[in-house]
C-alpha cells in the first residue's frame, strides 16, 4: 500500500518490443532486454502448451480411427455460452489494454475487473457442462470420446486457472495502485496468453464439433 | 506467465535459506542440479551393479539384500521381480535424473548466463521452482521403493498393458507405477520451466556484440537442447497423464478388449498399446539428444582450448548440432520397428535415421580435424574429453546396425541394444560431465581438482566402461535377450555366461573407480592447489571474471564481445589465445 | 599422451574379438537367414573399416600433436573436406539401408504363399501356446471365458464351435522344414515377442492386435524361442521351442495329436 501514485504509470506506450534474433546487441540489464525475454518466454510457453495439446489431439484421431467403440458426446448448449463469455473476456482484455494505452486508469481497472470475472465464469459453465454430461450418463471412463472430451477441457480449464491468476494478479496490483513500469509487460504477457487460452477453447470445441 | 523480470539488487541476499536453499542465482541453482545428479548418479550405478551382481550369481544369499527388501530378496535371495525393479529404477533414474539434469540443468544453468555475458537467466523465481520441482520429483520416484510391492518392474519405457493393468501384471505395477507416472509428470513440468528458462535467455540476453555465431558451442547445445526438452517433455506429459487415467480411472486410451491378465478378464476396450509407444518415442529419442548434445558442446569447447586451435568448421558443428536437433523429432519409429506398426513407414524412419547418422559423423570428423595440427595440452578435462570422442565413435556406429529395420529383426532387444545406447548415450554423456566438472571446477570453486586422481580416475574408468559395455555387442550377436534376470533357462545362454561374468566384475571394478572422482570432488572443494581466473588460458566470458563468480557474475558491467568464441593461436597475437571480450 | 596407445589397444582387442567369432550368431536355418548373414557381414566391414580408422586417428593425433613447445596451426577448417566427408558418409549409410530393404521387404512386404501351414500363436505371461487347425483345416471360434490353462485350453477354444473339436495345440511350435509357414501371433495380457535366432527373425505380439508373420525353416532341429519383450517377472522363463521336422514326421505328429483328440 505504500506505493505513491508516481510509480503507478498512468499512460505512455510501453517500451518497443525489439526482436533481434541475430542480435546480441541487448542491454543485459536493460528493461528492454527483459521485455523481449518475457514475450520469448510466453512464446515458449505456449509451444510447450500446442505440443500438449496437439499430443492429446494426435492420441484422440489415433484411438477415434480405430475402434468402433466410439459414441460421439453431445455437446450441452452451455458450452456455447461459455464459449461466448471466454470471447467477451478476451474482448474486455483488448479494451483495457486500449484504455491503459490511451491513459484511461478507472476504465482500464473495470474492464480488467469485468475480464477476470468473465473467466471465472467461464469455469463455472465448464463445471456445470461437466456436471449435464455426468447426468446424461457420460462419464469419464464412458466411452474414448468422453474420455477425450472431459480429458481436453479439463486440461483446458487447468490452463485456464493459471489465466485467471494472472489476471488477479495484475488486478491486485491496479487495485493497489502498484501498475509500476515493469507491470506492462505482465499485462501484455497475461492478456496474450489469456487470448491464447481462447484459441484453444474455440479448437477444442471444433474438434467435438466436427469429431465428437 | 511468471511475473516480469525484476532482478535483486546488485548483491546477495543474506539469509541463508534465500542465499543457498531457495536460491534465485542460477549459479547456485547449477550447483543444486549438479549434486542432485550426482546423488542420482551414485544410486542409478549401485542399482546397476546389483544387477550385473544377480544375474551372474541368481541364488546367493546376500543378508544385506534381505534388510534392504525384506519381500523383494526373501532370505537374502534376489526374486526376479526385485531384479527388475532395479532395472527400470536404474534406466528411470539415470535417464532422468542423471542425464537430462547435470549436463544440461546443472552446467547450463551455472554458464549459459555466464557464457553470454548475462547476469542471470531471464526468469530466476521459475529457475528456483524448476529445480525443486525436479528435487520433488526424485523424492516421488524414490518413494516407490518403499511402498507396498516396491518399485514398478515395466522398465523405463513402461510399456502398457504391463504398465497400465495394475498389480495383476505383478508386483510393483500397484501403486509403485502410479508413483512412477506421477513423478515422471512433475519431472516433465520441471523440464518444462528450465526449457522456457533456457531458450528465452539465449535469445535475448546475449551481450552486446555476441551473435548468434559467435556463440560457444556450448550454448549452442544448451539451446538446441532446450528446444527438444520442450517439444519432447510436453509429449511424455500428455503420454503420462494417458496413462495415469488408463490405471486409475478406467479409461482405455492404451488398453485393448480382450485381456486376460492373471486368469481376470479386464472390462476395458478398443485402445492401443502402440499409441503409447509412439508418443513415448516421441520425446523419448530427442531425449537421447539431450542427454548426449550438451556432452558435444563441451567436448568441443574443450577439444579447441585444449589443442589450442580453433574449433574446426564452427559452422558445421552449429548446423549440424541444428540438424540433429530437427531430425531427432523423425525418427521415433525405429525404436518401434519390431512393434507390429506398419512396416512400410519403417522404411521412412530408417532412411531418416540414417540422415541423422551425417550430422553426427560430421561433429566426429571436426574434433579429429580440430586436433590436428594442434598442440595438445593432456589435462584431466582433456582426457575426458577425448575419451567421450572414443565412446561417442564406438557407440555411434553400432546404431548403423540397429537403425536398419532388417538387421534390428535380430538385434531389437538384445545386448546389442544395450551396448549402443549405454556406450553414446550413457557413457559419452557421462565422460562429458566428467569433461565438464574438471574444465569448470576452478571457475565455481577458485581451486582445481587434483590432476594426478582426475587421471588415473580418467584411465581405470575408460578402460573399464569398454570393458562393460563393449562385450554387451557380443551378447547380442550371439542373440542374449536384454531385460532377463538371469539366464539359467536357456541352453544358448549358458555359454555366455563367462561373458556376463567378466561384464559383472568389470562393472564392480569401474563403480569403485568413482569413489576416486568423489574423493576428488571433495577433497578439492577443501584443499584443492588455488586456481588464477583463467587457468586454462581460454577465450570465452566465464574466464574473465573471479572465481567463484560474484553474485551478479560482472560486477554490474556489461561486457562486450568482438571476437568468435576460439580464437587460438592466431598469428600476430600476443598470446596464443584472444579473449571473446578483448579489444577488436 | 598415453591416452593414444590405450586408444590403439582397446580398437585392436575390439576387432580382433570381432574376427574372431568367439560368441556369435548361430548358423541361419532358412534363406531369410542367409541373406541377413549377408547383409550384416556387409554393414559390419563398412562400420568396421569406419570404426578402426576413426579410433586408430584419433589415437594417432593424440600422439603425434601433443604439446611439443611448437604453435598451433591457425585453422577455422575446410570446407570442401566438410562438404566431401558429409556426402560421403550420406551416400555410405542410405546405400545399407537401401540394401538391406530386400529383406525387410521379403519379410514384411510379401504375404505368405498360399499353400502356407498356418498355425496360431497365444503368448501370455509366461508362457507360450500353438494352435494347429486340424484335418478340417479351419480354427474354431475363441471365447476368452472357456481359457483355461490347466485343462488344456489356452486359447479359449470354444466347445460349441464344431470347427473347434479337431484343433490341435501345443506348448511348442513344430513345423515341417521346406513348407513356408504362416503365424497369426495374439497375446492375451501384454506385449511378448517371438524371436527365433536361428530364422534371424523376430516379432512383437501385442494384445488387441492379430499379427501375421511368415518364415520358411529348412533345417530339421530344435531351436529354443526366447521372449523377447519385457513381459513381467517370468520374463527370463518364458521359453519354447521351435521344431523343425521332416515333413513325413511332422504328418505323423499331427495324425498323433488329431487321434488323442
Amino acid at each position: 500500500m505504500a506505493s505513491s501514485l508516481t510509480t503507478d504509470i498512468v499512460h505512455g506506450p510501453p517500451p518497443p518490443p525489439t526482436r533481434n534474433f541475430g542480435g546480441g546487441d541487448g542491454e543485459p540489464g536493460g528493461r528492454g532486454a527483459h521485455r523481449r525475454a518475457s514475450m520469448t518466454g510466453l512464446l515458449v510457453l505456449l509451444a510447450a502448451s500446442v505440443m500438449l495439446f496437439a499430443a492429446f489431439t494426435s492420441a484422440f484421431f489415433v484411438r477415434r480411427g480405430m475402434s468402433n467403440d466410439w459414441v460421439d458426446t453431445p455437446l450441452p448448449n452451455i458450452l456455447w455460452i461459455n464459449t461466448a463469455v471466454l470471447l467477451a473476456s478476451s474482448l474486455a482484455i483488448e479494451l483495457a489494454r486500449r484504455a491503459l494505452r490511451s491513459g484511461k486508469r478507472t476504465a482500464f481497472d473495470r474492464y480488467w475487473t469485468g475480464a477476470t470475472i468473465l473467466g471465472v465464469i467461464f469455469l463455472g459453465g465448464q463445471y456445470l457442462a461437466w456436471r449435464q454430461l455426468n447426468a446424461a450418463g457420460f462419464y469419464l471412463a464412458t466411452n474414448p470420446s468422453s474420455s477425450f472430451f472431459f480429458l481436453l477441457t479439463c486440461t483446458h480449464a487447468v490452463h485456464l486457472l493459471g489465466g485467471i491468476s494472472a489476471l488477479g494478479y495484475i488486478e491486485v496490483q491496479a487495485l493497489l495502485l502498484r501498475l509500476g513500469p515493469g507491470k506492462r509487460t505482465a499485462i501484455d504477457v497475461s492478456g496474450y496468453f489469456w487470448h491464447f487460452l481462447d484459441a484453444i477453447w474455440i479448437y477444442l470445441m471444433a474438434l467435438f464439433f466436427f469429431w465428437g | 506467465m511468471s511475473s516480469p523480470v525484476v532482478h535483486p539488487a546488485h548483491h546477495a541476499p543474506t539469509g541463508f535459506i534465500r542465499r543457498y536453499i531457495f536460491s534465485l542465482d542460477h549459479k547456485v541453482i547449477g550447483i543444486q542440479y549438479y549434486f542432485l545428479a550426482v546423488f542420482s548418479v551414485f544410486l542409478g550405478m549401485a542399482l546397476s551393479v546389483l544387477m550385473r551382481f544377480h544375474m551372474v550369481y541368481p541364488d546367493a544369499k546376500v543378508s544385506l539384500f534381505e534388510k534392504l527388501w525384506p519381500t523383494g530378496a526373501p532370505g537374502g535371495i534376489m526374486t526376479p521381480e526385485l531384479y527388475l525393479s532395479l532395472m527400470t529404477m536404474h534406466g528411470t533414474i539415470m535417464v532422468f535424473f542423471v542425464l537430462t539434469t547435470a549436463p544440461q540443468s546443472g552446467f547450463g544453468n551455472y554458464f549459459l548466463p555466464i557464457q553470454i555475458g548475462a547476469e542471470d537467466m531471464a526468469f530466476p523465481v521459475l529457475n528456483m521452482l524448476s529445480f525443486w520441482t525436479t528435487f520433488l520429483a526424485l523424492i516421488v520416484m524414490v518413494a516407490a521403493f518403499f511402498v507396498p510391492g516396491g518399485a514398478p518392474l515395466a522398465g523405463w519405457t513402461a510399456y502398457p498393458p504391463l504398465s497400465a493393468v495394475g498389480p495383476l501384471s505383478g508386483p510393483g505395477e500397484g501403486l509403485g507405477q502410479t508413483l512412477w507416472i506421477i513423478s515422471i509428470a512433475i519431472f516433465c513440468g520441471a523440464s518444462l520451466m528450465g526449457a522456457i528458462n533456457f531458450i528465452a535467455t539465449t535469445i535475448d540476453l546475449r551481450a552486446r556484440g555476441l551473435s548468434m555465431m559467435r556463440m560457444p558451442l556450448t550454448c549452442w547445445s544448451w539451446f538446441v537442447t532446450a528446444i527438444l526438452g520442450l517439444l519432447g517433455f510436453a509429449v511424455l506429459l500428455a503420454a503420462g497423464v494417458l496413462l495415469l487415467l488408463d490405471r486409475l480411472a478406467g479409461t482405455s486410451f492404451f488398453l485393448p478388449a480382450g485381456l486376460l491378465v492373471s486368469d481376470q478378464i479386464l472390462n476395458h476396450k478398443g485402445g492401443s498399446p502402440l499409441l503409447w509407444q509412439h508418443l513415448f518415442w516421441f520425446f523419448g529419442h530427442p531425449e537421447v539428444y539431450i542427454a548426449i548434445l550438451p556432452g558435444m558442446g563441451v567436448a568441443s569447447q574443450l577439444l579447441a582450448t585444449f589443442s589450442r586451435k580453433p574449433i574446426f568448421g564452427y559452422r558445421a558443428m552449429v548446423y549440424a548440432i541444428l540438424s540433429i536437433g530437427f531430425l531427432g523429432f523423425f525418427v521415433w519409429g525405429h525404436h518401434m520397428f519390431m512393434s507390429g506398426m506398419n512396416p512400410y513407414s519403417a522404411f521412412a524412419f530408417s532412411i531418416l535415421t540414417m540422415s541423422i547418422g551425417v550430422p553426427s559423423a560430421i561433429k566426429t570428423f571436426n574434433w579429429i580435424g580440430t586436433l590436428w595440427g594442434g598442440r595438445i595440452q593432456f589435462t584431466t578435462a582433456m582426457l575426458f574429453a577425448l575419451g567421450f570422442v572414443s565412446l561417442f565413435v564406438t557407440g555411434g556406429i553400432s546404431g548403423i546396425f540397429l537403425g536398419q529395420p532388417a538387421l534390428d529383426l535380430y538385434f531389437h532387444d538384445t545386448y546389442f541394444v544395450v551396448g549402443h545406447f549405454h556406450m553414446i548415450m550413457g557413457v559419452a554423456a557421462i565422460f562429458g560431465m566428467f569433461a565438464g566438472t574438471f574444465y569448470w571446477f576452478p571457475k565455481v570453486t577458485g581451486k582445481f581438482m587434483n590432476e594426478t586422481l582426475g587421471k588415473i580416475h580418467f584411465y581405470l574408468t575408460f578402460i573399464g566402461v569398454y570393458c562393460i559395455f563393449t562385450p554387451m555387442h557380443f551378447l547380442g550377436i550371439a542373440g542374449n535377450p536384454r531385460r532377463y534376470a538371469d539366464f539359467t533357462n536357456f541352453d544358448f545362454m549358458g555359454k555366455l555366461m563367462p561373458v556376463h561374468t567378466f561384464m559383472t566384475h568389470s562393472a564392480i571394478f569401474t563403480m569403485v573407480v568413482q569413489f576416486i572422482f568423489l574423493f576428488n570432488l571433495f577433497w578439492s572443494i577443501k584443499k584443492g592447489k588455488p586456481a588464477p581466473i583463467n587457468p586454462w588460458n581460454a577465450t570465452t566470458l566465464e574466464w574473465t571474471i573471479p572465481s567463484p563468480p560474484p553474485f551478479d557474475n560482472f560486477a554490474g558491467k556489461h561486457p562486450v564481445v568482438n571476437h568468435g568464441p576460439y580464437e587460438y593461436s592466431v598469428p600476430g597475437a600476443a598470446k596464443d589465445y584472444i579473449m571473446q571480450s578483448d579489444p577488436a | 599422451m598415453l591416452l593414444g596407445p590405450v586408444v590403439w589397444v582397446l580398437t585392436l582387442a575390439i576387432c580382433y574379438v570381432f574376427l574372431g567369432h568367439y560368441w556369435w550368431f548361430p548358423p541361419p536355418i532358412s534363406q531369410h537367414g542367409q541373406a541377413y548373414d549377408q547383409q550384416f557381414t556387409a554393414t559390419l566391414w563398412v562400420t568396421g573399416i569406419i570404426f578402426f580408422c576413426a579410433q586408430m586417428s584419433l589415437g594417432w593425433v593424440i600422439v603425434k600433436f601433443r604439446d611439443r613447445g611448437g604453435i598451433a596451426r591457425y585453422s577455422h577448417g575446410n570446407n570442401v573436406l566438410e562438404v566431401v566427408w558429409t556426402s560421403a558418409t550420406a551416400v555410405l549409410f542410405i546405400g545399407l539401408v537401401l540394401a538391406g530393404t530386400r529383406i525387410w521387404a521379403a519379410v514384411h512386404f510379401e504375404e505368405a504363399p498360399a499353400n502356407a501351414l498356418k498355425i496360431e500363436v497365444m503368448s501370455k505371461q509366461f508362457a507360450w501356446a500353438f494352435r494347429y487347425p486340424g484335418p478340417d483345416g479351419k480354427f474354431g471360434r475363441t471365447d476368452l471365458k472357456q481359457v483355461n490353462d490347466q485343462g488344456g485350453n489356452p486359447f479359449g477354444i470354444d466347445d460349441k464351435d464344431p470347427a473347434g473339436k479337431d484343433d490341435i495345440t501345443s506348448a511348442s511350435i513344430k513345423v515341417p522344414a521346406g513348407r513356408p509357414i504362416q503365424l497369426i501371433m495374439r497375446s492375451r495380457d501384454v506385449i511378448h515377442n517371438f524371436f527365433v535366432r536361428e530364422l534371424r527373425l523376430k516379432q512383437d505380439i501385442v494384445p488387441g492386435m492379430e499379427i501375421p508373420f511368415h518364415f520358411q525353416a529348412d533345417q530339421v532341429g530344435t531351436y529354443e524361442v526366447p521372449c523377447s519383450e519385457l513381459c513381467g517377472l517370468g520374463h527370463h522363463q518364458m521359453r519354447t521351442t521351435l521344431e523343425v521336422m521332416a515333413p513325413a514326421d511332422f504328418e505323423k505328429w499331427l495324425q498323433e495329436q488329431a487321434a488323442q483328440k
